[in-house]
């Protein structure tokens, strides 16, 4: 599986990283080689295989339903880059 | 007497309860070697006097009252990947801009509680993504050591690198670090110094900037097997905040550490013999072999298959769990923003100007690998030869109780030397990256130096929460090494 | 019978499918320990864990998991022992850790089935596919500032049921009854308060059209509907433009929609456009989701009357009729109150009282069942009056007037207000007189025949006794007197 410069362009945007078009070309080279690197797993036979999530913790641990923590409005708004009283502030967005 | 920052931390408590040194001066005489030696090595970011003369004062009332906890007024570097409350943390990226965060981790929490002192926060590959610590958005950190009869300057490894350098550097007696896939051995390996990845779940990552959730796990590095043991038994412990915390009671890993090999059956995998690993590295190897039969363990032959598989299969899960972990840097609730013509204007621009580039590669495979059409060929894939490469693991643990490796394939190398390829900047965790794919605990010993005079670490796996095990071999080893040598570039030198 | 659209060429069936976004019934939020309530002062509802802060990690509240449990058993639906959360993976300004937590692969619910009631009196089974819970997001707010959203962070991370019925529904009235029964089931388990107006329930619509026998086509997905009304409204204007766009040779494109309600059409959202790619993956924080039988089957033993077996107790053991079981058992609260009026009385006359006068009363005075002045006790005591013969059915009907109005109970409103029934014979016979003697040429009339001033005479003397007369014995004693 090889990227194209288009499919560097859509996964930039869906990674919301703005990329310009004189970098494209040395992205596609450096994804490429990865990719390409990263190819090799094909050669594994993982039939029948669970995949592995992670580590740690068997299950999951349930938290009791108490009230424990918020209350913080001016701690969670301290490093705001842009905030509008006891808002977080971005560009309009349209719906 | 030991010159206040050659102290190891053992012997800093010792001296420290004995009264022979004030937490002040030793915290003073730590400050004075950062102000002198950190432009150069530039292994702190942040440094906090402030913090860390106040924690000292505190240190010593506690102790002339006779309350000395078992860090009380050891000095520390914090990687700065752990948030600490009221100091800047960044996680070496341009992106959190200022970010002070109003919390603290859990491990840098545990270490106050035991009232370590914080000389400040440790440099770092950008989000602890790199094994050169050559990504860090403040610049590149020096490693202490140097080829003989050579000036150049070579990396730290990475990317606990800032915290490697510093304790090498005797700029700390010890630090926290992270290790994602070797972040806390290799660059332990380049500085000469000792450095442990706890098992999976051993160390809460609350509070500690993600990387790759699933692999992350916080440990310490320091000079000596012992300190390493200290440190380890302040920062583990079961934590209700991480849902990944193994409940699970903390052993006395000191205690470990002396134990001796007597018996032990130690498990050396053909499969680590890899194309490009330096001759010195394996007679280096081939030595560790003896030193441990000699002291009393057996040695056994065994197979780990999948080990070839390690690499790819880690640059699939990491960049995709980190994709997704560094969404939340948005410029919306903290960091930096650019402005931009609407929100996805903004989104993009600040992200493009706050992440730098191995960063924003890594962001785009993860993207890549994650997107439709290609999840199952790559990451459930990956997935799966995960599991491959845990089972091999299971497997061997039948047969031995501790594993002998390498702990990177070659020594230290050059500023100016590393690649432009990615592929071969990534192979230097060739053998440290399994342990974080399995979730074993895995740690680096100085046990000798190459030709040129580098310092060359082995490395001991053990199996899921049987870090005394490992401490007792990482004993052993250190005191038949019985590694002295020093970096050039150190505090009080 | 069934419902269809009828375009240019043809006729047009509707499938509707719904996606029900429940709020779940907690204290704290699925993944912090942040409060839920509504209403909060901006961003005063928020932990480092819901504002997606560096470092922070989610744990998971037991009792949010109970309520998908109650839920999917409500639903006769099958409980996962085993489920797990995952990612998904998008940018919006309102979802500060760039993804939500939800449950992609493996819910902790899968398929069910309930019935939904429809007017003509028939019942249908709808499919549910499953149930999963997710995190909500914030809220943006895009009114107050001429260039600017702003972000309140309260509801992020308030647990949700998402629930997904099968495409089952075939017309507006369909979805309706649909999202009725869900939201009856959900307020009957209490684990979700089903206030469409504060959002605790959202709809997206699924709808497609097709030719009669027809496989599915396209179908628009209609976001966020928070009304019953709505709802039927969107599947009807949604249905209407994809049988245009068809008939006028055009695609219908799979996309999300709004629907405007001022202006009662759907609209593309341009906001989701390259949202599609979501990148779903298990969320490594969080080990799988893994539940014993044993603890199911307890919250099971413990779950309430549910709506269906409520109905069928009140028209088996009641002698109700279908309708007006169904109607006092919409709402959880209106049975209640109902069993507690019947209990030791005449259920079906309860029921009557209820369904007719008092909630008649209900609606003129603005009132729900939840604040009524007149309380069950007092209606019950109402109809032990009439039981008694202490009112007419008349009086008892203005005194409920007067409980309405006061809130008082219905043995001081007779007291006060002088309105006892007559039924002293006596005293009757002589109001009666005094009617005949001031009538002498009806009564003449009327033993000559004229059968017909009968219902004059009752209407003359309950006048006089002002309405108080007890009917039966007016009547008895003025065909003795009349002769
Ligand atoms: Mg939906
Ligand atoms: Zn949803």
């Amino acid at each position: 599986m090889s990227l194209d410069t288009a499919t560097v362009r859509r996964v930039a945007s869906l990674a919301r990283l703005r990329v310009e078009e004189a970098e494209l070309p040395r992205l596609e080279a450096e994804l490429n080689g990865i990719l390409g690197w990263i190819e090799q797993l094909q050669a594994v036979d993982t039939t029948g295989v669970e995949p592995m999530a992670g580590g740690g913790a068997e299950q999951l641990r349930l938290r009791e339903d108490r009230v424990t923590d918020g209350g913080i409005q001016q701690q969670v708004l301290a490093n705001a880059p842009d905030r509008a009283d006891v808002f977080f502030s971005v560009p309009k967005v349209v719906e | 007497m030991t010159a206040a920052t050659d102290f190891t931390i053992a012997g800093a408590r010792a001296a420290l309860a004995r009264r022979e040194i004030s937490a002040t001066e030793l915290a003073t005489a730590h400050l004075d070697a950062i102000a002198a030696l950190n432009p150069r090595v530039n292994a702190y970011i942040t440094v906090t006097p402030e913090v860390a003369l106040a924690q000292a004062a505190a240190a010593d009332a506690a102790l002339s009252k006779g309350e000395a906890g078992p860090l009380t007024g050891i000095p520390l570097a914090v990687k700065d990947l752990f948030c600490t409350a009221g100091t800047r943390t960044t996680a070496a990226s341009k992106i959190l801009g200022d970010f002070k965060p109003p919390y603290e981790s859990t491990v840098t929490s545990q270490l106050l509680r035991d009232g370590a002192v914080f000389l400040g926060k440790a440099n770092l590959d950008e989000f602890a993504m790199g094994s050169s610590n050559e990504s860090s958005a403040f610049g590149g950190v020096e490693n202490p050591w140097k080829r003989q009869g050579d000036d150049a300057v070579l990396v730290p490894g990475g990317s606990s690198g800032g915290s490697a350098a510093a304790v090498a550097a005797r700029l700390a007696l010890g630090a926290t670090a992270t290790d994602t896939g070797g972040s806390i051995r290799q660059p332990a390996a380049f500085c000469g110094i000792v450095g442990i990845k706890p098992t999976y779940g051993r160390c809460s990552r609350f509070g500690i900037v993600a990387y790759a959730s699933s692999l992350d796990q916080a440990g310490p590095v320091a000079r000596t097997v012992e300190d390493c043991a200290i440190l380890l038994n302040s920062m583990a412990g079961f934590d209700p905040k991480d849902s990944t915390s193994a409940d699970r009671a903390v052993p006395d890993f000191a205690a470990a550490v002396a134990r001796g090999v007597k018996g032990l059956r130690i498990g050396i995998p053909r499969e680590y013999r890899v194309e490009g690993l330096s001759p010195e590295i394996d007679a280096l190897w081939r030595k560790g072999m003896e030193w441990l039969k000699a002291e009393g363990a057996t040695l056994v032959d065994i197979s780990l298959p999948h080990t070839k598989y390690a690499l790819p299969t880690y640059y699939i899960v990491a960049p995709a769990e980190a994709s997704s972990n560094l969404a939340r840097y948005d410029g919306v609730r903290f960091g930096i923003r650019e402005e931009g013509a609407d929100l996805k204007d903004l989104y993009e621009r600040s992200r493009a100007a706050g992440f730098g580039a191995e960063v924003k590669r890594r962001i785009l495979i993860g993207t890549y690998v994650l997107s439709a059409g290609y999840y199952d060929a790559y990451y459930v894939k990956a997935q799966q030869v995960r599991a491959l490469i845990k089972r091999d693991f299971d497997q061997a643990w039948g047969q031995v109780d501790a594993i002998l490796t390498p702990a990177t394939p070659t020594a230290a190398f050059g500023r100016d030397e590393t690649q432009d390829d990615p592929v071969a900047m990534y192979l230097n965790d060739v053998f440290t990256i399994t342990a974080n794919l399995a979730g074993i605990p895995g740690m680096s010993v100085p046990a000798g130096l190459d030709a040129r005079g580098l310092p060359l670490g082995l490395q001991i796996l053990g199996r899921p929460f049987d870090e005394e095990t490992v401490f007792a071999v990482g004993g052993a080893i250190e005191r038949v090494a019985g590694f002295t040598a020093t970096p050039s570039v150190r505090a009080a030198a | 019978m069934s419902y269809t659209i009828e375009g240019s060429t043809g006729t047009w069936e509707v499938v509707i499918g719904l996606e029900v976004h429940a709020q779940v019934t907690s204290e704290a939020k699925l993944f912090s320990g942040a409060a839920t309530t509504f209403g909060a002062e901006p961003n005063s509802q928020v932990s480092f864990i819901d504002a997606g802060f560096p470092g922070m990690l989610p744990v998971i509240n037991g009792e949010c998991v109970a309520q998908a449990v109650r839920t999917g058993l409500g639903l006769n639906a099958q409980v996962n022992l085993w489920s797990r959360f995952d990612r998904k993976n998008y940018f919006y300004a309102d979802l500060p850790q760039g993804y939500q937590i939800s449950q992609f692969a493996y819910p902790i619910i899968g398929t069910g089935q309930i019935e939904i009631q429809l007017a003509d009196g028939s019942t249908k089974q709808i499919g549910i596919t499953r149930l999963h819970l997710e995190q909500d997001a914030g809220k943006s707010l895009h009114d107050q500032h001429p260039t600017k959203s702003y972000i309140d962070l309260n509801r992020s991370g308030v647990a949700l049921m998402e629930i997904v019925s099968e495409p089952d529904l075939r017309s507006p009235e369909e979805a309706g009854a649909y999202l009725t029964k869900l939201r009856q089931i959900l307020r009957y388990l209490g684990t979700c308060d089903g206030n469409m107006e504060q959002g605790s329930l959202r709809a997206d619509v699924n709808v497609s059209v097709r030719r009669p026998g027809e496989g599915f086509r396209t179908r628009c997905e209609v976001k966020n509907v928070n009304s019953i009304r709505f709802v039927m409204q969107a599947v009807e204007a949604e249905a209407r433009r994809q049988v245009e766009l068809w008939e006028g040779g055009e695609e219908v494109v799979q996309e999300t929609r709004l629907f405007d309600t001022t202006r009662g059409v759907t609209r593309s959202m341009r906001s989701k456009e390259d949202a599609h790619d979501y990148r779903y993956f298990p969320d490594p924080d969080l080990p799988p989701l893994v539940i014993e039988q044993a603890w199911v089957d307890q919250l099971k033993a413990a779950l309430p009357e549910l709506p269906d077996a409520r109905r069928a107790r009140y028209v088996g053991d009641f002698g109700l009729t279908p309708y007006d079981a169904h109607v006092l058992t919409l709402e959880k609260e209106t049975a209640a109150f109902y069993e507690t009026v019947a209990k030791g009385r005449d259920p079906k006359v309860a029921a009557n009282w209820l369904t007719g006068d008092f909630f008649a009363g209900l609606n003129r005075t603005g009132h729900s069942i939840g604040d009524s002045p007149v309380t069950a006790a007092h209606l019950g005591e109402l109809l032990d009056l009439i039981a008694d013969s202490t009112l007419s059915g008349k009086l008892a009907k203005e005194v409920l007037e007067v409980m309405f109005e006061t809130g008082k109970a219905p043995g001081v409103v007779v007291e006060e207000r002088g309105l006892k029934q007559v039924t002293d014979t006596g005293a009757i016979e002589a109001v009666i007189d005094q009617v005949m003697a001031a009538n002498a040429g009806k009564v003449e009339e009327y033993r000559s025949g004229k059968d017909k001033l009968f219902g004059f005479f009752v209407g003359q003397t309950m006048k006089a006794m002002q309405g108080k007369g007890n009917p039966a014995l007016v009547n008895e004693l003025l065909k003795t007197k009349l002769g």
